[in-house]
């Protein structure tokens, strides 16, 4: 509870540092002391140290995954904001508000992880949604950033309407909002229908796309990469790490126990929804110039493998999702951080960073590395996590050698930058690049190495 | 403590060297950490019996630090312990822009190979098997030839399909041991049905052909020995292929014998195909670099052969084999570099005459032509005779088709030599001096190497014996 709470009131309070100040710096070191007082509250809330009780009628449920996961988000938005502050105050003089929405999608994300009924669900989904329209068009003298707000909005909207009509027709087959019950398929004795109800069923598979949207799962990815490539980079990192992470965690939750309803047609639908949402981020991943844009098929590619936790359903999976939100959020934080530095995005514009920014193009190789999963690295526990979960799960090989040959695909695109790095010559313009930046950039890399060669270090804090 | 010692070494010299100041500090130390290195290696060769270390890693996971060293792993660390000075000593003169980089990513790699010779848990050892190739693969394209990017590329996209497929291998191999654990013991007490062996068996063959490489995923290999810098070729054909034909002995013939022992025709017949094939395109090569590489090809193809031969002669000369096909391609490595460097040209047509300026590279490039032919007195030959052996005894056709390669070896390496280093002088190669000194010890440790186990190999059998008869047992 404290982290919703908190994360409201300190949202409110960043809009009010924007009447008191106009220093961005200032309104930036207000939000960054916010996130620490967030995190610590939320941290004193999971390990039962101080909890702020409201009765909420079981709508909500706090359990030790959700609050860490929790923990997890709120400390990815300090780091983002640490390295990437200084970018937002640049789109426009209301830094205050921009913070304000953060916050306030940080309180989506807290709700999304303790929800305990469809209400709940949809409500933390909008709470995090509506901040994100206004942030992807917030550089509002842009054209693109117009679009891709406007676009993101309506199909969210759209979205939002199959995902209520979803939730709807679940009430009407079960007369709760409740999660438990949804599973259960406890339907009234009077009906006399043996298994799942219809409505049920249907009412499930309209969540299920509607949250498949929410993360940007194939086929409804189409999204993506225009509000990415079109939302402020800064933005957009942030929408690709927290927010995507937060969805990913309420689509597991919700599934996870309701999945059994769906049959072995579960199993299908879903190795369907992987192995598109494989073959759409990746291959068309390849054929982009942009490198934002390429990121943000990228990140279509990375849920593929996520959804590899919902496949399996057990606890090589949840200590995957842990694992993977993580390093794939560490490492597109902290990639991106450095994309906002290089004045042009397409990969021509990285060519020669090697010599110029060695820093830079050192941090960079390491978040890509991660990326693509190889072993030193944060990114191939997170990989080996997902894969071993399926195996576990007595999941089809195939499947499996398919998404390690996508594996193989993606450090194609990855390696491009890489490439363009240190094997050609150029001269990068970069904006100017403090020290500071450089320190948090090379604790990123540290972080993204450590747990790439002791993953237990997240999973104890998980358990501890 | 020894065999981490071997591997700590140069992992932390490799870190270190990227710090110092370009120039000459970097190749000084670096060739210093390399005779560390072998020294530690000696002492681990001369202490009999298995040396091992084991910590605790990923307890949740069921991994450990587990470091063992039996006949064969210490062969090959020897093999690589011994390689990388003579590398950084026959290179000791060229001149490579950000000289800290590449010897730090030298000597990771070097890292990376003892780690892969020493593991005995899979994971540790999938870590190592990745770290001795992300540092080739920045060394190629850094420093490499004009074709480098696309070349390199092409070379780390096939080598990391492999590994990924090896990894899902490792993956069901993990969730059937007994006591969910990647130690090797665990692994081969696992029990597979016989369909379940056989894809297996094939998800980790495909990643070690890849590496070695057998014929039909040897593709990427030419082109990649070509256009890297011939100090990274050398560590890529003289240890690194080795990694593969190592992991086929240390993994999947006491896991899959039955796929194995089905396999072994088709796999077999892949390598003599590869032999042969190689053979006649080194022939037809221009290019000294690339005939060695075709030539490379078809040795690694022989050993392929022998290993899938069930025979334990065989398997002796492939033990005999891995070493003395590492330190020989090396030296006509060395030679390649010294030719290039000298005349500006690795082309066998605008090159001649080099015996009458250069008489002290002629005899030595002699040596290791003969060397390359198996002749008898060479280390080779002793290698090569053991695994005909096997491979006679396993199916007479096929060693009598294999054996045309020791011909075709003799017609592609000969002619190679009377196009270098006879004939008339020409006006590239009146510029030619001879080598200097430098290369010249690296090349005497060679030829030496090359004859004390040409005529004397049984330290060597000895060491490899364990491993060898532990195979054999074992079945």
């Amino acid at each position: 509870m404290n982290a919703i709470i908190f994360s409201a009131i300190l949202g409110v309070v960043m809009m009010f540092t924007g009447i008191f100040t106009d220093k961005k710096p200032v309104i930036t070191l207000t939000a960054i002391i916010s996130l620490i007082v967030l995190l610590t509250v939320n941290l004193l809330n999971s390990y039962g140290l101080f909890s702020i009780q409201i009765d909420t009628k079981d709508l909500l449920h706090f359990n030790k995954l959700g609050l860490f996961f929790n923990t997890l988000m709120i400390a990815a938005t300090l780091i983002f904001v640490l390295l990437s502050g200084s970018e937002i105050e640049k789109i426009s003089n209301k830094t205050a508000d921009f913070y304000a929405l953060i916050f306030f999608v940080l309180c989506g994300t807290a709700i999304l992880t303790s929800y305990n009924g469809m209400l709940m669900l949809f409500l933390g989904i909008e709470i995090l949604s509506i901040p994100l329209y206004i942030l992807t068009g917030s550089d509002k003298h842009n054209l693109k950033s117009n679009e891709a707000s406007l676009k993101y909005f309506l199909m969210g909207s759209f979205t939002t309407g199959i995902m209520l009509m979803g939730i709807a027709l679940l009430y009407g087959a079960t007369g709760t909002f409740g999660m438990a019950s949804v599973g259960t398929g406890a339907l009234p004795p009077s009906s006399g229908v043996q298994g799942p109800a219809f409505l049920q069923v249907a009412g499930l598979l309209l969540l299920f796309a509607a949250m498949c949207f929410k993360v940007s799962a194939a086929p409804f990815h189409f999204w993506t990469p225009d509000v990415y490539d079109g939302a402020p980079s800064v933005f957009t990192s942030f929408m690709a790490t927290i927010v995507k992470a937060a969805g990913f965690f309420a689509f597991i939750k919700l599934f996870a126990s309701n999945a059994s309803l769906l049959g072995p047609t579960w199993n299908i639908l879903l190795s369907f929804v992987i192995i598109a949402t494989l073959l759409a981020g990746n291959i068309t991943a390849v054929f982009q110039r942009s490198i934002k844009r390429m990121l943000a098929y990228s990140s279509i590619a990375q849920v593929g493998f996520m959804l590899f936790a919902l496949y399996s359903n057990n606890d090589l999976g949840t200590e995957g999702i842990l694992l993977y939100t993580v390093a794939y959020s560490l490492a597109t934080i902290g990639f991106f951080a450095i994309l906002m530095k290089v004045k042009d995005y397409t990969f021509d514009g990285f060519n020669g960073l090697g010599t110029t920014q060695p820093v830079l193009a050192f941090v960079a190789t390491i978040c890509l590395l991660s990326l693509a999963g190889i072993p030193l690295t944060a990114g191939f526990f997170a990989k080996y996590y997902m894969l071993a979960s399926v195996v576990k799960a007595g999941g089809p090989l195939w499947m499996v050698i398919v998404a390690v040959l996508f594996a193989a695909i993606s450090a194609y695109y990855y390696f491009k930058v890489i490439q363009a790095m240190y094997f050609k010559e150029g001269q990068p313009e970069t904006t100017e690049i403090t020290g500071g930046f450089k320190f948090g950039l090379l604790l990123v890399a540290a972080a993204i190495v450590l747990v790439g060669v002791l993953p237990s270090i997240v999973l104890n804090c998980f358990y501890f | 403590m020894i065999t981490l010692l071997l591997i700590l070494t140069p992992l932390v010299a490799g870190l270190i060297a990227f710090v110092l100041k370009q120039g000459n500090s970097a190749k000084t130390f670096a060739l210093l950490a390399s005779i560390a290195t072998l020294a530690i290696a000696l002492v681990a060769v001369f202490t009999t019996g298995e040396i091992g270390y084991d910590a605790a890693w990923l307890n949740n996971l069921g991994s450990r630090i587990t470091l063992k060293a039996d006949g064969m792993a210490k062969m090959l660390s020897l093999l690589t312990a011994v390689s990388f000075p003579l590398i950084f000593t026959a290179v000791y003169n060229n001149e490579y822009k950000n000289a800290a980089s590449f010897y730090g990513l030298m000597l990771l790699s070097q890292a990376g190979l003892m780690g892969v010779f020493l593991a005995s848990d899979a994971l540790l050892f999938y870590f190592f098997w990745e770290l001795a190739l992300i540092p080739v693969y920045f060394l190629c394209s850094i420093w490499g030839g004009e074709k480098r990017i696309a070349v390199t590329f092409k070379f780390f996209v096939y080598t990391f399909i492999g590994s990924l497929l090896m990894l899902i291998g490792l993956l069901f191999m993990y969730f059937n041991t007994a006591d969910q654990s990647f130690s090797l013991q665990s692994f081969y007490a696992v029990k597979l049905t016989a369909q379940q062996e056989t894809i297996m068996f094939w998800l980790f063959f495909i990643a070690f052909a890849i590496k070695m490489p057998i014929f039909p995923f040897h593709t990427w290999q030419p082109d990649a020995y070509e256009q890297s810098p011939t100090a990274t070729t050398m560590v890529m054909s003289g240890i690194m292929v080795k990694m593969g034909v190592f992991a086929v002995i240390r993994w999947i013939l006491p896991m899959f014998p039955n796929a194995a022992a089905q396999s072994a025709n088709l796999v077999i017949i892949l390598s003599i195909i590869g032999m042969i094939y190689a053979s006649l395109i080194a022939i037809r090569q221009d290019d000294i670099k690339r005939m060695i590489a075709y030539s490379s090809i078809a040795h690694i193809g022989l050993m392929s052969a022998a290993m899938f031969t069930n025979n334990q002669t065989a398997m002796d000369g492939v033990m005999i084999q891995m070493f003395s096909h590492g330190v020989n391609v090396i030296g006509l490595w060395i030679i390649a570099d010294l030719i290039e460097k000298q005349l500006g040209t690795r082309n066998m047509s605008q090159l001649g005459g080099l015996a009458q300026k250069a008489p002290v590279m002629a005899i030595l490039l002699v040596i290791m032509a003969l060397a390359n032919v198996a002749l008898p007195l060479t280390n080779a030959f002793i290698g090569e005779f053991l695994m005909f052996n096997g491979l006679f005894q396993y199916n007479m056709v096929m060693a009598a088709i294999a054996g045309i390669s020791i011909i075709l070896a003799a017609v592609y390496t000969l002619n190679m030599v009377q196009r270098v280093i006879y004939g008339e002088l020409n006006v590239i190669t009146e510029k030619a001096t001879d080598i200097p000194l430098n290369v010249k010890l690296a090349l005497v440790i060679i030829t030496l190497l090359v004859l004390v186990f040409g005529v004397f190999p049984q330290p060597l059998l000895n060491l490899t014996g364990d491993s060898v008869s532990a195979l054999f047992v074992k079945k």
